[in-house]
């Protein structure tokens, strides 16, 4: 059985296709300003018997493409237990939503946490600081580890952080060490929140902040037990959506046939 | 039922509303309740009923409140399930609950209230500055509590707008605050009969008593058809029952709760239900909900889930206790009725085991598989106790997705997401 996966989200969509349980490909794409569009691309790129949704975008994709729906968080549970099975937390930091769920040893959700009223530490976030800072998102965490010293960045607000920023860089703070201080402040408050549900080790680090090399560091730093980043971290979200919507069980820990 | 072409604008002019405004109001509501309500399927005849008390919310019921007003009557506003109804009917009072459930006027009570107030009382401010509250024009007197500091305060402000008096509820549960408590009803008493120019009796205490009980035990019928699964009604249907309650004239309510309780009956016998019978069943707990607040309610039942009670002022806590019937003697029958308020288990109690024990109790009456714990943002008392209701739920085996909110819709994308992943939990 050949099974899509999609995990329609706030900044990028994601494909995987699984067949008889094993994953084929995937694609990361930028949702831009059609995200569905862009899913209909990657409907049309190859057959399939079946198709799951997940992400902002997962009730249209039900709508346009028959697609079984499943929520972020139960997707990234899917999606880890079959590829890290061996992890019991997963933090998710995504365009515009930090989540962290906390496993049984079967992979089933007991408890997650996820922002509702503001997406302050999130993938956007660090967005709006790199364009602060004049600088890619990519280069932003390198930027960060570079630094040989940190500033205390106090606001959380995206729009109150970005003035905060710009008064460091007038006060003659070198832009690594700003960068430094913005990632301390965001794994701070992702930490309380990890704190919050109780996340136990070992903790899979997933969805595009975990392309972050500081945001990591800090983390791993933080959790005072093993972190690992998930290999393709945006990717989990649409292998939980495949595996959802697939009646075969997944070849545990399931990889990648091709690269 | 409804009488389409009775025109209320001269009678809303007459209680001094602000028509343009109300206007826009009455096109709103029927949206939300059109969108929330008569979408969904296999609904109870019965609350064919509450379709049409929701049409009139501001015309027949409020035409029958002048009416009342104008055969010598009185009509009593209230905010909080504290305030006897009992007694104000006894002295010829109709109690009616407040327009208190939506963002209205804002930017007037802004000018007043600090903008971190709870989103109750800011929306009780704003229909009153705003003028689009046919009940509260309506009252002779309005009742206000104790029961946090955010409405006490906001009371001395009301005031300024309404003839206020303000009853206070004691937050501990000792002998000493059941003696407070009622004197507070003597007081309350007095007051009441300086306002309605009528002396209270017995007689006509203890046949309010009956009345208002029947209402309850109707209300708890209802809730016993809850326990039946598949669930034979939808919470959001069992809310708007309570929530119509607060305002609704007595024995015609009882007996259409009891007309709908029947009809539950003949459902549960029948095995037909509301929701499929493995539809992830939740209890709500939390700050109160007043009408047009349907915002959990509606988020659970469209992801598939349905809500089997609510320990809620808008569900268990405003139903559960009846006062005794047994009393001889007015005294005797106002100790009773003392008692009987003093028992509800609202958060402004320091401690509150009492309502830890409600929340347990009802989820494993109602089989429920999890617990969502709703607290306005900004009502301290729930927020915080919140913590102690996860931690005894926790205990007894029963996931708990707390959800702190207010009346906007800027959240409902992030809390849809977040429910749905709590029924996937309860499912899974």
């Amino acid at each position: 059985m050949r099974v899509l996966g999609l995990d329609v989200g706030s900044r990028t969509v994601d494909a995987v296709w699984l067949e008889d349980g094993a994953i084929t490909d995937r694609a990361v794409l930028d949702a831009g300003f059609a995200p569905q569009e862009v899913a209909a691309e990657l409907v049309a790129r190859a057959p399939f018997d079946r198709i799951g949704a997940t992400g902002y975008g997962r009730h249209a994709a039900a709508l346009h493409f028959g697609a079984e729906v499943i929520t972020e968080i139960g997707a990234y549970a899917l999606g880890a237990a079959a590829l890290h099975p061996e992890a019991r937390s997963i933090l998710d930091i995504g365009g515009q939503d930090t989540k962290v769920i906390r496993l049984d040893p079967a992979g089933r959700v007991l408890d997650f946490e996820m922002n509702d009223k503001c997406a302050a530490g999130t993938g956007r976030f660090l967005e709006v600081m790199a364009r602060a800072l004049g600088c890619e998102i990519d280069e932003l965490g390198p930027a960060a580890l570079a630094a040989s010293g940190t500033v205390r960045v106090s606001s959380m607000c995206t729009v109150f952080a970005e003035s905060e920023v710009i008064g460091l860089l007038h006060r003659g703070e070198p832009r690594e060490s700003v960068a430094r201080g913005l990632h301390e402040a965001v794994a701070r408050r992702t930490l309380s929140v990890l704190r919050r549900v109780r996340a136990e080790p070992p903790l899979l680090f997933a969805g595009g902040g975990a392309r972050n090399p500081a945001l990591v560091e800090l983390i791993t730093s933080g959790m005072g037990g093993e972190v690992f980043v998930a290999p393709e971290p945006q990717i989990v979200g649409a292998v939980g959506a495949a595996l959802h919507a697939s009646q075969d069980r997944p070849r545990v820990p399931l990889t990648l046939k091709t690269s | 039922m409804s009488d389409t072409t009775v025109d209320y604008h001269p009678m809303w002019t007459e209680l001094g509303l602000d028509l343009v405004a109300h206007d826009m109001l009455l096109t709103a509501i029927p949206q939300m309740y059109a969108d929330a309500y008569l979408s969904q399927q296999d609904r109870p005849a019965g609350m064919a009923y509450f379709d049409f008390v929701l049409s009139e919310i501001h015309g027949l019921r409020i035409k029958e409140l002048q009416d009342h007003k104008a055969a010598g009557g009185t009509v009593i506003g209230t905010f909080c399930l504290y305030v006897p109804e009992e007694i104000i009917r006894a002295l010829g009072g109709l109690s009616v609950g407040l327009c208190a459930g939506a963002e209205w006027a804002y930017d007037q009570v802004e000018q007043v209230l600090p903008r971190n107030t709870c989103a109750l009382i800011k929306s009780a401010m704003g229909f009153k500055m705003g003028k689009v509250c046919p009940y509260v024009e309506s009252a002779d007197l309005v009742v206000g509590e104790t029961t946090c500091d955010g409405k006490k305060k906001a009371y001395e402000l009301f005031g300024e707008l309404a003839p206020v008096y303000v009853m206070e509820l004691p937050q501990m549960k000792r002998a000493a605050d059941l003696e407070l408590w009622r004197g507070e009803l003597d007081r309350f008493v007095a007051k009441l009969e300086e306002v309605t120019g009528r002396r209270l009796t017995f007689e006509a205490l203890q046949q309010a008593t009956k009345e208002v009980n029947d209402k309850r035990r109707a209300l708890q019928r209802l809730n016993a058809a809850r326990v039946a699964s598949p669930a034979p009604i939808s919470g959001k249907d069992a809310l708007l029952a309570v929530q119509v309650a607060f305002y609704d004239d007595v024995p015609r309510f009882t007996q259409m709760v009891n007309k709908i309780a029947d009809e539950l009956e003949a459902r549960i016998a029948a095995g037909q239900g509301v929701a499929p019978a493995d539809a992830p069943r939740v209890l709500i707990t939390g700050s109160p909900m007043s009408i047009p607040n349907w915002k959990v309610h509606d988020l659970v039942e469209k992801a598939g889930g349905v809500v089997v009670s609510e320990e809620l002022c808008t569900g268990a806590r405003y139903y559960e206790q009846l006062v005794a019937e047994d009393a001889t003697t007015l005294e005797d029958l106002l100790d009773d009725i003392a008692e009987k308020y003093l028992d509800i288990n609202c958060a402004c109690f320091t401690p509150n085991p009492g309502r830890i024990e409600d929340v347990l109790r009802l989820a494993r009456e109602h089989k429920a598989d999890g617990i969502l714990h709703y607290a306005l943002q900004f009502c301290a008392p729930y927020q915080i106790e919140a913590t102690t209701v996860e931690r005894a739920a926790r205990d007894a085996g029963l996931p708990l997705l707390r959800v702190d909110t207010d009346y906007s819709m800027e959240d409902v994308g992030q809390l849809a997401t977040r429910i749905e992943a709590f029924l996937e939990m309860l499912e899974a």
